[in-house]
């Protein structure tokens, strides 16, 4: 910065700061910020496809008399409110486990736990889909060990295939967490851990206040990019339920149900956009409220 | 208190529970391999040992799928949207760290808020914007609006921050010019960098869905993972089949992932640095 404001070498300086930039700007503001701006004047407008005219808050006005829209927006809170702790315990209590350097066969453990990040969302989900079925693997898994009595119906029932849903985002994002926690790990000092033992605190006591205090920040942050990500759901879902939204609606999350309104009903734009600005002010809201925990934390 | 077998009680838990995890994670792939080689019946019954119908299985997949085409499809998407995204990326990374100046730093800000707009609202727009540019059903649409990215921004200036200045000093007096010090000098001490976001980029493209769902319909412009979704939708799907796409699905992901493991799990914290 110094250097720029150097007289004759600080415009030439400038030029070559905005040509690097230029390209991936022009990019951002032409796919991102323009239809961004553009959805949200699309949210005030109603009809049928492209036969759109300005119709003010009728859109907002009508998302609370769509019973739809209230059960996606309830199905999408649901995942989150309890997917992300069982996840994020989950992966805790794993990373700790095998932060262990004197666990035998912890590299084996990681790259196994690991391993589901590395599926894409379309192949776990018909995965899946195929293990939890009626007669599948999982029910007769289940029915043999004595579990259950007759098969549970994952796929069919409302409470189930809410489930079944939220077992399969742990099993593919659990690794995943778990790796930034590893991270985390190496950068506490393990001398506390050694006065903790020698001063007699129980493994479960070091574990919720050692660990975890110190684990803050990291906790904070996947804890932030999951939820973004769950209310964004959609491939999960679309695959597990045939692209419905599961028996009566009990699966479909938000942007299943705007997919629904703009390309498999009669396109209503408007209305959709309207859902979709749904979204972007929940996660708008998330992203304040990982700002002030930040600064609660600078303190 | 016993030391000894408290010692041993806790062994037990810890192993039991973390070798439970570690088979449910991997249940899946087994599974996965397992199908390929049997009948959809038995593979919806449960068979869990090798069978006999993997021939078969691929060659139906072979007959109800164009197979060379859609593994085309998907790889040409993804080595495009990389290949464009990284030199995107990482000529504004560089751009950022290297020139500042206080709107830049502005816009920088800016651009990392744009990390948090979600795909939904932008598809309705991105799809008219598509279809006014005549680019439906084209592999150009699926591309263009991925290229750029601020998180990939982000991860590139993170990563140029220990990129050494004196380098770039050295090279200046030696009467380089800036592209010139970013394609003979940055690129190759940057090769890590490059190596991790590679990934990310490559298997977010190579596993991209909603959107290449909806602006790809015809059947010559598929990718895997429509193809995958759309066998395993059927009515009655044929499980074998099934299996043998979601096995070409991963296997890319997958290989990467045993190839480069450490840069995966590096690119995969980039952004807690």
């Amino acid at each position: 910065m110094a250097l720029a404001r150097r007289g004759g070498i600080g415009r030439y300086y400038n030029v070559n700061g905005w040509l690097f930039v230029a390209p991936a700007l022009g990019l951002i503001a032409l796919f991102m910020i323009y239809p961004i701006v553009w959805s949200l004047w699309m949210s005030f407008q109603s009809g049928r496809g492209m036969m759109l005219k300005f119709a003010g808050f009728a859109n907002i006005v009508r998302l609370w008399n769509d019973p739809v829209f209230i059960k996606a927006l309830t199905n999408t809170l649901t995942y989150f409110v309890v997917q992300v702790p069982i996840m994020i315990l989950l992966a805790l209590i794993l990373a700790s486990l095998l932060n262990n350097p004197r666990l035998v066969g912890r590299g084996f453990f990681r790259t196994a736990i690991f391993l589901p990040c590395v599926t894409s969302l379309v192949a776990y989900s018909v995965l899946f889909k195929g293990m939890f079925a009626l007669d599948g693997i999982v029910n007769s898994t289940l029915e043999a060990i004595g579990i259950i009595a007759s098969p549970i119906p994952w796929l069919t029932h409302p409470f189930w295939a809410k489930v079944l849903v939220i077992i399969a985002i742990t099993w593919r994002w659990t690794g995943y967490n778990m790796i930034f926690y590893l991270a985390a790990m190496q950068n506490i000092d393990k001398s506390i851990y050694e006065v903790a033992r020698i001063d007699g605190v129980p493994a479960w006591a070091r574990f919720t206040h050692i660990t975890i205090p110190l684990l803050k920040p990291v906790i904070l942050f996947t804890t932030i990019i999951s939820t973004i990500g769950t209310i964004q759901l959609f491939d999960e879902v679309y695959n597990l339920t045939e692209g419905k939204g599961g028996p009566s609606n009990a699966t479909l999350t938000l942007s299943l149900y705007i997919y629904n309104l703009t390309f498999r009903f009669m396109p209503n734009f408007g209305y959709a956009a309207t859902v979709s600005y749904v979204i972007v002010v929940l996660v708008a809201l998330l992203a304040c409220l990982q700002f002030f925990a930040a600064r609660e934390r600078d303190r | 208190m016993n030391n000894g077998s408290a010692r041993i009680a806790t062994a037990i838990v810890t192993y039991g529970f973390v070798g439970l995890m570690a088979f449910l994670s991997i249940f899946p792939f087994v599974w996965m391999l397992l199908g390929a080689t049997n009948s959809s019946i038995d593979i919806i019954k449960g068979k869990m040992l090798p069978g006999s119908a993997l021939a078969t299985n691929i060659a139906t997949f072979f007959t109800q799928v164009n197979a060379p085409l859609v593994f085309w499809n998907s790889a040409k998407i993804a080595i495009l949207a990389t290949a464009l995204t990284l030199a995107v990326s990482s000529l504004a990374g560089y751009g950022f760290e290297m020139f500042r100046s206080r709107h830049r730093d502005r816009i920088y800000s800016a651009l990392l808020l744009t990390m948090m707009i979600p795909f939904a609202a932008l598809m309705i727009p991105l799809f008219i914007m598509m279809g006014k540019a005549g680019l439906i059903n084209t592999h150009l649409a699926v591309v263009l609006p991925t290229i750029g990215s601020a998180f990939i921004v982000f991860y590139f200036r993170q990563c140029t921050k220990a990129f050494p200045s004196e380098l770039r000093d050295a090279a200046k007096v030696d009467g380089l010019k800036e592209w010139q010090i970013f394609l003979y000098i940055y690129v190759p001490v940057m090769r890590s960098t490059y190596a991790a976001a590679f990934i990310i980029v490559f298997m977010t493209a190579w596993n991209n869905y909603l959107w290449p769902l909806i602006v790809l319909q015809s059947n010559e412009t598929k990718t895997i993972t429509l193809v995958v979704s759309s066998l395993a939708s059927a009515y009655y799907p044929d499980y074998g089949v099934v299996m043998v796409g979601t096995i070409l699905a991963t296997l890319p992901t997958l290989a990467v992932f045993f190839f480069m493991q450490r840069q995966f799990v590096q690119g995969m914290l980039g952004s807690v640095k």
